[in-house]
């Protein structure tokens, strides 16, 4: 039996790969057509090589947590272009020190989500039946709660801390992502190659890893790009109600907290993480919808 | 019909155990102990374990939960460890405000955005059209507090024509509504627009204006009624992010709702508040979610007929 299906598994897989270099190769032509998602993608790409490569031209301690009050307030000048907070720390590095957050709790709540919805709208949408719907129903429930109030739940149970976030949005978002991933699978189940190979006696798990998975990718890629987006907006209302990260730590919502006592003296604390955000979830948004349209140009209006 | 409602009213109650046991599990992991909390630290080990056994704390988990399950649909959720008043009515008496805000807030997306996203469609590639689809993304992309705060700068304390805090007047709904509306409006605007342009498409919008429809009958006539079911369902879904969404918007324009209520309850750790809070405004929005699915079958004539029997079909004939 083995060797009867190596050789056509391997032909296969080998068949997929030149198939799929050509269709990532067209997605990625089309992409560079829409102007405003490639606008989208460098404004974030640029945005995330400053956030990353911060400690080789900021210093942390001294920027962002060494206070220095007789330089307290001061407005955005030359030697803070961003001028300085109410304890004189440089207000630049504190906001690109804020974007590590922002991106680190958005791609790690993208994992947590993605791992367990995908593992349960996979396994829903490939088994079908009995499994389909008690799982599904599952997720019904967990979509009546609206998402940032879950997220609020979970962090109110178990303390508010970085770690406690990311577990309170990745589980917020599990049900969406289980949603899309089973659709997305939907898709593809029917599909001739799929069948061919279970007539070959290829393994469920090996199925659904190797032939399923990249061939439903698409959607699912697209949900990913918006639940980062989605997740900077959550981290900075959380942290601004003070559930999130706090003080003395960097985080755009909760500086955009304290901004906010002083909005009438120092406008500019509150306008700087605030753009802050906005610029990286509109970079995302655009370049997420710039791909979902260049992977299925019917859907573009 | 009825029996559609009725139907769809029974197949709710599963889901409302189903959203208690989760909340339930959830308060469960709350360290700290509840007694220790409304005794205080220091107090005598007989007073604790009464009251425990009078809270009902020793039963295992799942006779707590049925307990609690039971109460609910009795309308007791329970006393607040703080304030030792019944849960219910705290939250019956902060739930107007937030209620109130996200009824408004839905219909100014509504009234603004259907509108716009029609006529960006109608206009598509038009400047209107552009400038329209610019701002609705520089709005989703903001976090709604943020927007409020600008709002302030702007409105409170640059031109000073509207108040900062509170709800107690028409006049303090005006910022709030902005805010909460909003991000509502963006997505019921673009829902809009996608359905429209592709309705007007279709061929019986080509077969309505070569009959010689005017171009008003066809947009209103033939294609906003078929437009108008996926920006229903936005509707619907926007409902229970609105009142999420309040929590925040609450802490930025101090108003007395839900939202404060929960996040007080968060910082002195009154798990009942917590989850009766959190519970409510879920039921709220699969409420709602269920009034969406009836509507549609209103806007819908081919689901409504799923529904009625055969016989008053023929009769109807």
């Amino acid at each position: 039996m083995s060797t009867a299906t190596t050789p056509t598994g391997s032909t296969k897989s080998r068949y997929n790969a030149a198939r799929k270099k050509s269709q990532w190769k067209t997605i990625w032509i089309r992409f560079k057509k829409n102007k405003l998602a490639l606008a989208g993608l460098a404004v974030f790409l640029l945005m995330a090589v400053t956030v990353l490569s911060a400690d080789l031209w900021l210093d942390f301690e001294s920027g962002a947590l060494t206070m220095d009050l007789a330089n307290a307030y001061q407005a955005p000048s030359g030697a803070h272009i961003f001028g300085t907070d109410q304890y004189g720390r440089d207000y630049f590095t504190r906001v690109i020190y804020g974007g590590r957050i922002s991106m680190f709790v958005g791609i790690a709540t993208v994992a947590v989500s993605l791992t367990f919805g995908g593992l349960i709208g996979a396994t829903a949408a490939y088994y079908g039946g009995k499994v389909d719907d008690i799982l599904m129903r599952c997720m019904d429930v967990l979509m009546a709660i609206p998402s940032t109030l879950l997220a609020i739940t979970i962090i109110s149970a178990l303390g508010s801390s970085m770690f406690n976030m990311i577990v309170a949005m990745g589980v917020s978002q599990v049900a969406r992502m289980a949603r899309i991933v089973r659709s997305a699978v939907m898709g593809v189940k029917g599909q001739e190659y799929i069948e061919a190979c279970r007539a070959c006696g290829t393994s469920d798990a090996r199925i659904i890893l190797r032939h399923i998975f990249p061939n439903a990718m698409g959607p699912v890629l697209v949900q990913v790009t918006q639940t980062v987006a989605r997740s900077v907006i959550t981290v900075a209302s959380l942290s601004f109600v003070g559930l999130g990260v706090s003080e003395p730590t960097p985080e755009w919502g909760s500086m955009l907290s304290f901004a906010k006592t002083q909005m009438r003296y120092y406008p500019y604390l509150s306008l700087f993480p605030g753009f802050a955000v906005v610029m990286s979830v509109m970079s995302l948004t655009l370049a997420g919808d710039g791909l979902r349209d260049a992977m299925d140009p019917r859907l573009r209006n | 019909m009825l029996k559609y409602i009725g139907k769809r009213l029974l197949m709710m109650i599963p889901v409302i155990i189903g959203v208690i046991f989760i909340i339930f599990t959830i308060m469960e992991l709350t360290p700290g102990d509840p007694v220790m909390m409304i005794l205080g630290e220091g107090a005598p080990m007989e007073a604790q374990e009464a009251l425990r056994e009078e809270m009902g704390l020793n039963n295992p988990f799942l006779v707590r939960f049925a307990q609690y399950v039971i109460g609910a649909f009795q309308g007791d959720l329970g006393t607040s460890y703080t304030s030792n008043l019944p849960v219910f009515d705290e939250i019956m008496s902060r739930m107007p405000y937030t209620l109130s805000l996200a009824t408004f807030s839905i219909c100014v997306a509504v009234i603004v955005g259907l509108p716009i996203g029609i006529l960006s469609a109608i206009k598509q590639y038009s400047l209107t059209d552009n400038m329209t689809l610019a701002i609705s993304l520089t709005i989703t992309s903001m976090p709604a507090f943020f927007l409020a705060m600008l709002l302030m700068m702007i409105f409170c304390i640059k031109l000073g024509w509207l108040p900062m805090m509170g709800l107690s007047s028409p006049k303090h709904y005006i910022l709030p509504v902005i805010a909460s509306a909003s991000s509502t409006t963006a997505a019921l605007l673009r829902m809009t627009r996608t359905t429209m342009l592709e309705v007007i498409r279709q061929d019986y919008i080509r077969t309505a204006k070569a009959k010689g429809a005017t171009p008003r009958g066809v947009t209103y006539g033939h294609a906003l009624r078929n437009a108008l079911l996926p920006v229903v369902t936005v509707i619907g879904t926007n409902f229970g992010f609105a009142l999420g969404g309040s929590i925040v918007l609450e802490q930025v324009f101090t108003i007395p709702g839900l939202g404060q209520l929960m996040i007080n309850a968060i910082r002195q750790k009154d798990t009942p508040i917590v989850m009766g809070a959190v519970m409510t405004t879920a039921i709220f929005a699969s409420l709602i979610n269920l009034l969406v699915d009836i509507i549609y079958t209103y806007i819908d004539p081919r689901l409504a007929s799923q529904f009625t029997s055969v016989k008053r079909q023929v009769k109807k004939a």
